[in-house]
């Protein structure tokens, strides 16, 4: 159907535009004039239908920097294979530039100094003018606008207004359906609330209510676009309920449930849809296998894992599509359709430099409504910066360092753990640490952070637990996310081990000794799925600790170590 | 229908996990069945005989989201005739105190040989299947389910 050729096309075009730009020290103007609008915008259209694809943009309103992994494995059959691939290794796959615009939006090598040539990414009122653009060219009855999730939680406005303003956001930006993930951390009834008055479709079909197996939102819709007609069919997270707390919406019952999402392609085919997409928060290694077991499904658009691909990846007949995260990329798909079958398939992953592309002001407009009852709190001075902070990264980043380092300091504790959390803006050395920068890292709707006692036998299960729920070679048995974060304790961990085995050595970092499985030790936490956790929230303690410091420095971090890659 | 019953609820054992935010999977002392108990069981009820792949499709989550209760759905292919039907489907855990979860018996009235429950899973293991036919057959199939502490997600 598609050759690997034509899914790099896209890829190989915008390199080739941006070869040789970027390198050393050019500045922000000079980067502006070379990357354009319409460079990012440009595209040999195809087909009568245009699908565009945004996801996990976890409320992110304004530009920002998010720097991508630089360790991001891959286990049993996914190992080695994209997105399991960073840096270089990355750059050569999808054969981006080193220096370039694509290489800084893609890869985390040479951060620092290409964020000071690229400046910021994402913005809802460049993306909004993106959107704008391709329904201007392709025609408003053409084009689907799709959001794969993770939408309304990462910020302090969306955790003041319980999600309103990207609701707002998203409305007005004319979106057609929708998925969730983190969306159920507002709880069953806000949840509800909002899907039943939005004007976008919610769709799941792998929710059930628990007691009568009934499911609790729309599985699919279809739309027509360019005179044919999309099914399209929504997946929430399938671990929802594992991995955030239960008890916010303990009436659903998640799942893959891989043989109702049959069914739904198959009662979409009979009713006549010549496109058949599913709209994925399952993550991306999990959709890689669904695809090769599920059959009818045109397009997969993936999310949940924060993957960006410029390429499409293909399982059968199907095509994956990974856009990134936290409004850096807008996802477009030209789609062909012959004889009510897909005929052929043009993609780009469109990145949102948030200075070359010129902002849509009745989004501005609207952003700053949103944002104005909180804006004196969102551009408080807490500290500044002198590190590099960001989070991504399976085992450490160095914003968590810095979250585990004030839970150390400010709850008198010998361990700090912080979950492994992928949302998160970037700063970069010199940046002022406000108000917003610590939410952005941190809001959640059970932030409490608690100070206990663990043994050393408890914290060993607890890594092994969660080091399986990345590692375990079925994806299926996967549940996203990256290894919990560790402040005062190492570890050693070979990730090809099979389940409980893969921990060991782990050291008390302050004594130098080995952590004894009967010893307790004094721990602090936060993001606990359990109800009543006690303890304040961990905004106000990163906080304490930024605002003593006065400057963060963050020393490189090599309390981990990891075998088996 | 037989229930196994289980004394200390999984809430209970996973007391301190309550507080540290990682909930935990923190065994109470007891002893669990394994591989060879759950064989032994079905030895018990069929001897020597041959467990062969195949006719059960045995539906269970990959992850628990509540260890407490597990669905369970089991269902076998037969035409369910007098000449041709399940007798027996039996459901087995090797990873709890009593491997035992469930006995079901049907006859060709039945129509269709399935049947849903939910169980309480200890701790991560494999849920095993048996099916006797009619004809004197054993089937068996076998699913890994993960109790897992949560949390962290991304």
């Amino acid at each position: 159907m598609i050759s690997r050729r034509e899914f790099l096309q896209a890829t190989s075009a915008a390199s080739a535009l941006l070869l040789g730009s970027g390198l050393g020290d050019l500045g922000r103007v000079a980067a502006q004039q070379r990357l354009s609008q319409a460079d990012i915008m440009r595209f040999d259209p195809l087909g009568t239908v245009t699908i565009l694809h945004v996801t996990d943009i976890h409320a992110q309103l304004m530009p920002l920097h998010f720097r991508e992994p630089s360790v991001n494995l891959g286990a049993g059959e996914a190992k080695g294979l994209p997105p399991h691939i960073s840096d270089a290794e990355f750059r050569k796959y999808f054969k981006i530039a080193t220096g370039s615009a694509d290489a800084f939006a893609l890869t985390s090598d040479d951060f620092v100094s290409l964020a000071r040539n690229y400046g910021r990414m994402g913005g809802m009122d460049r993306i909004a003018a993106l959107i704008r653009a391709v329904r201007a060219e392709r025609g408003e009855d053409k084009v689907l606008l799709l959001d794969g999730g993770d939408n309304w939680q990462g910020s302090w406005t969306s955790l003041q207004t319980k999600a309103q303003d990207m609701v707002d956001i998203m409305s007005a930006l004319k979106v057609d359906a929708m998925v969730g993930h983190w969306e159920f951390t507002y709880g069953a009834d806000r949840v509800r609330q909002i899907v039943d008055k939005a004007p976008f479709a919610f769709l799941a079909q792998n929710i059930r209510d628990n007691e009568w197996q009934e499911p609790v939102f729309e599985a699919r819709k279809t739309f027509e676009r360019g005179g044919a007609k999309i099914a399209v069919i929504g997946q929430a997270l399938p671990r929802t309920a594992v991995a955030n707390p239960r008890w916010m919406f303990p009436k659903w019952e998640f799942g893959i449930r891989e043989e109702d999402m049959q069914k739904q392609v198959d009662e979409a085919r009979a009713e006549g849809a010549s496109i058949v997409v599913l709209l994925s928060h399952n993550g991306f290694d999990v959709d890689r296998k669904l695809a090769s077991r599920v059959k009818g499904l045109d397009v997969i658009l993936t999310a949940h894992t924060h993957d960006a691909m410029p390429g499409l990846i293909r399982v059968g007949d199907t095509v994956l599509v990974a856009s990134g995260s936290h409004g850096k990329f807008v996802s477009r798909l030209d789609i062909e359709v012959k004889d009510k079958k897909v005929a052929g398939i043009r993609f780009k992953l469109m990145p949102v430099f948030a200075d070359a592309i010129a902002p849509d002001p009745a989004m501005t407009a609207l952003v700053e409504k949103v944002r104005a009852p909180f804006a004196k709190d969102l551009a408080r001075t807490i500290g500044k910066t002198d590190s590099l902070l960001y989070r991504r990264g399976n085992f450490n980043g160095t914003f968590d360092d810095l979250i585990c380092n004030a839970m150390l300091a400010e709850r008198d504790v010998e361990i700090a753990l912080s979950p492994g959390f992928r949302w998160g803006g970037t700063l970069v050395p010199g940046d002022t640490i406000t108000w917003e920068h610590v939410t952005n890292a941190t809001a959640i709707t059970y932030p409490n952070c608690y100070r206990n006692q663990m043994t050393g036998a408890q914290l060993k299960e607890i890594l092994e637990d969660i080091a399986d729920n990345i590692f375990h070679p079925d994806p299926y048995f996967q549940g996203g996310g990256d290894m919990v974060r560790i402040g005062g304790m190492g570890y050693a961990i070979d990730i090809a081990k099979p389940a409980g085995s893969r921990v060991s050595k782990l050291t008390h970092l302050k004594s130098g000794q080995p952590i004894e499985a009967s010893k307790a030790y004094t721990v602090a936490g936060w993001a606990s799925i359990n109800q009543n956790t006690q303890g304040p929230p961990i905004w106000d303690v990163v906080a304490a600790h930024v605002s003593k410091l006065g400057s963060v420095k963050i020393e490189p971090n090599t309390a981990v170590k990891v075998t088996g890659t | 229908m037989v229930w196994n019953s289980i004394e200390t609820t999984r809430r209970e054992a996973l007391g301190l996990a309550s507080i540290l935010g990682f909930a935990a999977l923190l065994a109470p002392r007891m002893s669990f069945a394994d591989e060879q108990t759950v064989a032994a069981e079905i030895k018990k009820l069929y001897g020597d005989k041959k467990l062969e792949s195949g006719k059960i499709k045995l539906d269970v989550p990959e992850i628990a989201e509540n260890g407490l209760v597990v669905p369970v759905n089991v269902e076998v292919e037969s035409p369910m005739t007098d000449a041709d039907y399940v007798k027996a489907v039996h459901v087995f855990a090797d990873g709890n105190p009593l491997p035992g979860i469930v006995s079901y018996k049907f006859t060709p009235a039945c129509g269709k040989a399935s049947a849903s429950t939910r169980m309480r899973l200890a701790q991560t293991q494999n849920i095993i299947c048996v099916a006797e036919m009619s004809n004197g057959n054993l089937h068996m199939a076998k699913a890994n389910v993960k109790v897992t502490i949560g949390g962290c997600g991304g």
